[in-house]
């Protein structure tokens, strides 16, 4: 089993949704994250003053999923985040020893 | 007593009321997100504490019988002989003087609430109470007295100012430059952003600024009159052509126009028009407010050059506005708006005005700044007035009032009940655990 974490760009998850829903993916967990990457942050003007905004905002996601599906889970976060500008975000993908579905009880590839 | 002049002051002392959790909105949004209670509070907490005060020595010290032009008397001490017959000097000769009291008493509440946006984000709110009650009572009643009393010494010198160009935003504006003088700037400040948290609320409180200030200057004719009429449209006027000023001088210098420069640009239109505003006619009026928001617009800039931590711009909005509008009155000012004012350069008044108000923006520039720098520092060596570097850094909702503006998230611990409090009885349904002595 692989835990497969990705960072994109905030207006780009309905996309992904969508392209990991098509390859039978059923549970995703998204959280509001802030970075910087080669994109850098930008700038704010606030009466004249400006700042430089370190981290832009993105958006987290994880997956869990069985070892045969990881390629396809990574193929599909990566066409639907892709705009081809800097600052598209990264996939990675962690090996998880254990996932257990709280309600039942079930462990392994059936919590998945 | 005239029933129209009456109702009309009746609803402008609401508006103006209305002003001050305007301004609280509009300060407030521009804080960041961990003091914007606190800093609603500055505003808010005035209503209440401005109000009594008024009521108690602040409306005698200003509109009491004259001490040789300088300041009132205790005639009116406790709103004693404030009543249904007009004021014994004739202001508001065809409304009752309780109502030109109340009426006074929303400005005296709001000048010295324009002074927190200076400080903001690093004040002990006892060092707050104290400063801007000895403020009330030291530098706001004396300056009103000078310019608004029909025997203070500068009405007498002949110097014009409609609503408060003076008395409201020069004398607010210097006050908060002495006041930050004392008080020192926020950690972090030059180096760290300190952005606005809530640029929505600064719009909302910008409207409502906007909204009351019709109540401030076209209130200030004391009737429903034709004088009330143009008032009404010069703030207007001076209010749009700020904002198109502010906004025309950061889309060239900054490339685009911001929705803070435009509120801003607002505000400083319609702190310049103040003084003017029944003196003017239309055009005058959009000369008056396009300069405001094009000189503040530049003035903002200054607490960077000069290093002196301004929080939300008071010096560079208030100060810089208040000193425009006084001083162009000298320009634009004409007989043929208001009879009892004076006509200016434009109408063929000469340099004559222009002089008195030179006076009059000095007189009040000095006085206040000296009397405010006295009271921050008598505060700041006895109460306090700033608060611990720790407080600071935690944000003062928490430090200062053990709230917080916004909890977005279940938040974990437990009902800490205090020591006396008796036990929560125990019935079915809610069950409160009581933790001796204080969990969390």
């Amino acid at each position: 089993m692989k835990l497969v974490v990705a960072v994109i760009k905030p207006f780009k998850l309905d996309e992904v949704k969508d392209a990991l829903e098509a390859v039978g993916i059923r549970g995703l967990t998204v959280s509001d994250a802030r970075g910087f990457g080669r994109q850098k942050g930008h700038t704010e003007v606030y009466r004249g003053a400006e700042y430089q905004v370190d981290f832009v905002p993105k958006t987290r996601l994880e997956v869990a999923v069985d070892d045969d599906h990881v390629d396809e889970v990574v193929k599909a976060i990566v066409t639907g985040a892709r705009t081809d500008s800097i600052g598209d975000g990264k996939v990675w993908v962690i090996p998880a020893e254990q996932i257990v579905r709280i309600r039942t009880g079930e462990k392994g590839g059936d919590a998945i | 007593m005239d029933t129209g002049d009456t109702a009309w002051v009746l609803v402008s002392s609401a508006l103006v009321l209305f002003m001050t959790p305007g301004l609280a909105l509009f300060y407030g949004g521009m804080v960041r997100a961990k003091n914007v209670l606190g800093t609603l509070m500055h505003s808010v907490f005035a209503m209440g504490l401005i109000t009594i005060l008024w009521v108690l020595v602040g409306y005698t010290l200003a509109f009491g019988s004259d001490t040789g032009g300088l300041i009132g008397g205790l005639d009116f001490l406790g709103f004693h002989n404030v009543g249904n017959e007009a004021h014994p000097a004739g202001l508001g000769a065809t409304i009752p003087h309780s109502l030109f009291a109340t009426y006074q008493m929303m400005f005296a509440i709001i000048t010295p609430a324009l002074i927190t946006g200076a400080f903001a984000e690093r004040i002990k709110f006892s060092g707050y109470v104290a400063f801007m009650s000895a403020w009330l009572l030291f530098v706001y009643a004396p300056v009103a007295h000078w310019v608004f009393h029909p025997d203070g010494w500068l009405f007498k010198l002949g110097a014009l100012d409609f609503a408060g160009g003076t008395v409201v935003h020069i004398n607010a504006g210097i006050a908060a430059l002495a006041v930050v003088l004392v008080v020192g700037k926020r950690r972090g400040f030059g180096k760290e952003p300190m952005v606005p948290h809530n640029l929505t609320m600064t719009i909302l409180g910008t409207g409502i600024l906007w909204f009351g200030w019709f109540g401030f200057n076209a209130g200030s004719a004391l009737g429903a009159n034709g004088l009330a009429a143009s008032a009404f449209l010069a703030t207007n006027l001076g209010a749009a052509a700020g904002a198109v000023g502010w906004a025309l001088t950061e889309s060239r210098k900054d490339r685009k126009a911001t929705t803070l420069g435009v509120a801003s640009g607002a505000v400083a239109g319609l702190v310049a028009i103040t003084p003017a505003a029944g003196f003017v006619g239309p055009l005058g009026a959009i000369a008056i407010g396009l300069s405001g928001g094009i000189v503040c617009s530049w003035a903002v800039g200054l607490k960077f050059k000069l290093g002196y931590d301004d929080s939300l711009d008071v010096v560079g909005v208030h100060l810089a506005g208040g000193i425009v509008g006084s001083l162009l009155l000298g320009v634009f000012s004409t007989v043929a708006v208001n009879e009892l004012g004076t006509d200016g350069l434009l109408a063929g008044g000469g340099m004559a005005l222009m002089g008195k108000q030179i006076v009059a923006v000095l007189a009040t520039l000095a006085f206040s700044f000296v009397v405010t720098m006295g009271i921050a520092k008598a505060v700041e060596a006895t109460i306090g007035l700033r608060v611990t570097q720790e407080d600071e850094i935690v944000g003062i909702d928490l430090s200062q009032h053990s709230e917080v503006g916004y909890s977005l998230s279940e938040t974990s611990g437990s009902f800490a009940a205090r020591p006396e409090a008796p036990p929560a009885p125990a019935t079915t349904g809610a069950r409160v655990v009581v933790t001796e002595g204080g969990g969390a």
